[in-house]
């Protein structure tokens, strides 16, 4: 076992273990903090790939937002375990059917014959000045220009969605109009009063 | 270096005797990193009660010094400090979480130190030359955040909770500005690799520096640096006047201070960020002598004790912002002058060559 296998192993461990973790952890704060934990590993593993933008990517994008947003609202809600544990067996063959579906569909992949784990060849190993950054760009920008474009609109319509579904004027709250104050002139606030002196009688 | 090479290769093996010399030499290599920097975030508190005690006509601490020097006064403060904090007993509040409560100020000054790996300090002198380095940089600052909410919820306190929401949404917000910003700079220097940033600056004098065309990014940058180390005039995740002081109101002692260091590491971190991608890094302001013989990392050194000035002095001079303020900057302000900006950048790569290497464009598109 060489040292490459043994980091590639320890990140596995920490992956599965926190992977897991984040679906038996009771509080789920700790759960949210353990799929940090796991995008993490990921982003290790993809590093021994040397995939390094998307590696670092994954970090930037999910875990320096994405969970924290997630975080953010898992921590303010005042989540009632019992109640969620309601109808646990209930649906329990449900959910048991749908992952084993999901199971069966990725061993079809994970064990074909074109994309199964002895059929692929190795990649080779790149020289260190190949940069990852610039052939994804190239290839996102060129061959796969439409599907990134579409990608993005589809992006800016939730964006668009997500504002218009938040976005409400609610008539007397106190809070600043912004655009009021700063559009305020001297001649609404101030009065000038020519006040001649007068002589003492 | 090499006889250390062969060494650990007659001890672990062939297979395993490079990884763990690699592995030793950049253990080294990081507390050689690491120690000046303590020391640097030491000596900044120190500058740090000096300057503004300076500019509020106060003279500061002058009264701790090493073996009785007199002149030295003050200047044994900051090592007083440390032990100081060190002595000190950390109080784990009651219905505190406390695995998350002990691990929040590690998981604050671990990205904080952990940055430092891809930071050029010279043409050589660098641990880790990646080629994605300002993306790392940024993904590294970016989890920052996550020790000041798991602090503020695991203290099991309202004060340190408004703190850390407060931090959250800032420091979330004020990223996007600074990434925007940051594009700019790889627009222009075709690199995510800050040595290679450095080198797009080269040219003989202070003009070619990325200052000059992308000045309004360099402000942004710079402000929302000052934003995301929760710094004053942006300090609300602290907030004394309001909610005591934000999100490290339970913290006592020695984790107290990791969540101190931490923030002034970040200080540091965000002024040699802006010094290398803006400022030129370790190039002389005009490449001739006297100023080319003195060494680029004294340069280096001089433009980050600028920008740390300019923190200071912002303390000093400026009220902190409501709320709502600083949100509306970050999002109405920051972010429609970079995307303009970044548009900007794009045109002007797009002109054809003839009128992009003729003068004043030709000293910063290569």
């Amino acid at each position: 076992m060489s040292f490459q296998d043994a980091t590639f192993y320890f990140f596995s461990a920490i992956l599965v273990l926190s992977g897991l973790g984040v679906i038996t952890a009771r509080n789920p704060v700790h759960s949210a903090l353990l799929l940090v934990l796991a995008f993490f590993a990921s982003a290790g593993l993809w590093l021994l790939l040397e995939a390094e933008f998307l590696a670092i990517t994954l970090v930037l994008v999910y875990v320096g937002a994405v969970m924290v947003l997630f975080l953010f609202v898992v921590m303010m809600l005042d989540i009632n375990l019992a109640r969620l544990r309601e109808g646990f067996w209930k649906w329990f063959p449900v959910g048991a059917f749908l992952g084993i579906v999901m199971a069966a569909q990725m061993a079809f992949v994970m064990m074909g014959d074109r994309e199964g784990a002895g059929g692929a060849a190795p990649p080779a190993p790149r020289p260190a000045d190949y940069s990852n950054t610039k052939e994804l760009g190239r290839l996102i920008y060129t061959e796969y220009v439409y599907a990134f474009e579409l990608a993005a609109v589809l992006l800016l319509v939730a964006i668009v969605a997500a504002i218009a579904l938040t976005l409400r004027r609610r008539s007397g709250i106190r809070s600043p109009d912004v655009s009021r104050q700063v559009a305020v002139r001297r001649g609404d606030r101030v009065r000038m009063v020519s006040m001649p002196s007068e002589k003492k009688e | 270096m090499e006889y250390a090479q062969q060494l650990f290769e007659g001890a672990f093996g062939p297979e395993w005797g490079p990884a763990l010399f690699v592995l030793t030499k950049n253990t080294l290599l990081i507390i050689a990193i690491v120690l000046p920097l303590m020391l640097a975030v030491a000596y900044l508190t120190f500058a740090e009660r000096k300057i503004i005690a300076y500019m509020q006509l106060r003279v500061g601490p002058n009264r701790v010094t090493f073996f009785g020097i007199p002149w030295l006064g003050g200047w044994g403060q900051p090592i007083a400090d440390a032990v100081k904090a060190l002595m000190k007993e950390i109080i784990i509040p009651s219905g505190a979480n406390k695995l998350l409560f002990v691990l929040a100020p590690v998981l604050t000054f671990a990205p904080a130190l952990a940055a430092w790996a891809v930071v050029p300090f010279s043409p050589e002198v660098v641990l880790a030359d990646i080629n994605a380095g300002l993306l790392y940089i940024l993904a590294m600052t970016s989890m920052g955040v996550y020790g000041v909410i798991i602090a503020g919820w695991a203290s099991n306190s309202k004060y340190a909770f408004l703190g850390a929401m407060r931090s959250a949404a800032q420091v979330v917000s004020y990223e996007l500005a600074m990434g925007f910003a940051l594009v700019c700079v790889l627009m222009m220097s075709h690199s995510l690799n800050l040595s290679d940033i450095v080198r797009g600056q080269q040219g003989g004098s202070f003009i070619n520096w990325y200052l000059i065309p992308l000045f309004p990014m360099f402000l942004v940058y710079f402000i929302s640096g000052v934003a995301e180390t929760n710094r004053a005039p942006f300090d609300v995740a602290e907030g004394e006047s309001e909610i005591v002081a934000g999100f490290h109101v339970e913290y006592s002692g020695m984790a107290f201070t990791v969540f101190f260091l931490a923030e002034y590491s970040n200080m540091i971190l965000v002024a040699t960020l802006a010094s290398i991608i803006f400022l030129g890094g370790w190039l002389p302001p005009i490449d001739m002598a006297p100023f080319n013989m003195i060494p680029g990392f004294i340069w280096l050194v001089t433009k980050i004790a600028f920008l740390l000035f300019c923190f200071l002095w912002f303390r000093a001079t400026f009220p902190r912002y409501r709320y709502d303020q600083i949100m509306r900057l970050g999002w109405k302000v920051f972010i429609p002058i970079t995307l303009v900006w970044i548009l900007v950048v794009g045109l002007v790569m797009q002109l054809p060559p003839s009128l992009r290497e003729a003068f004043p464009l030709n000293l910063w598109f290569h």
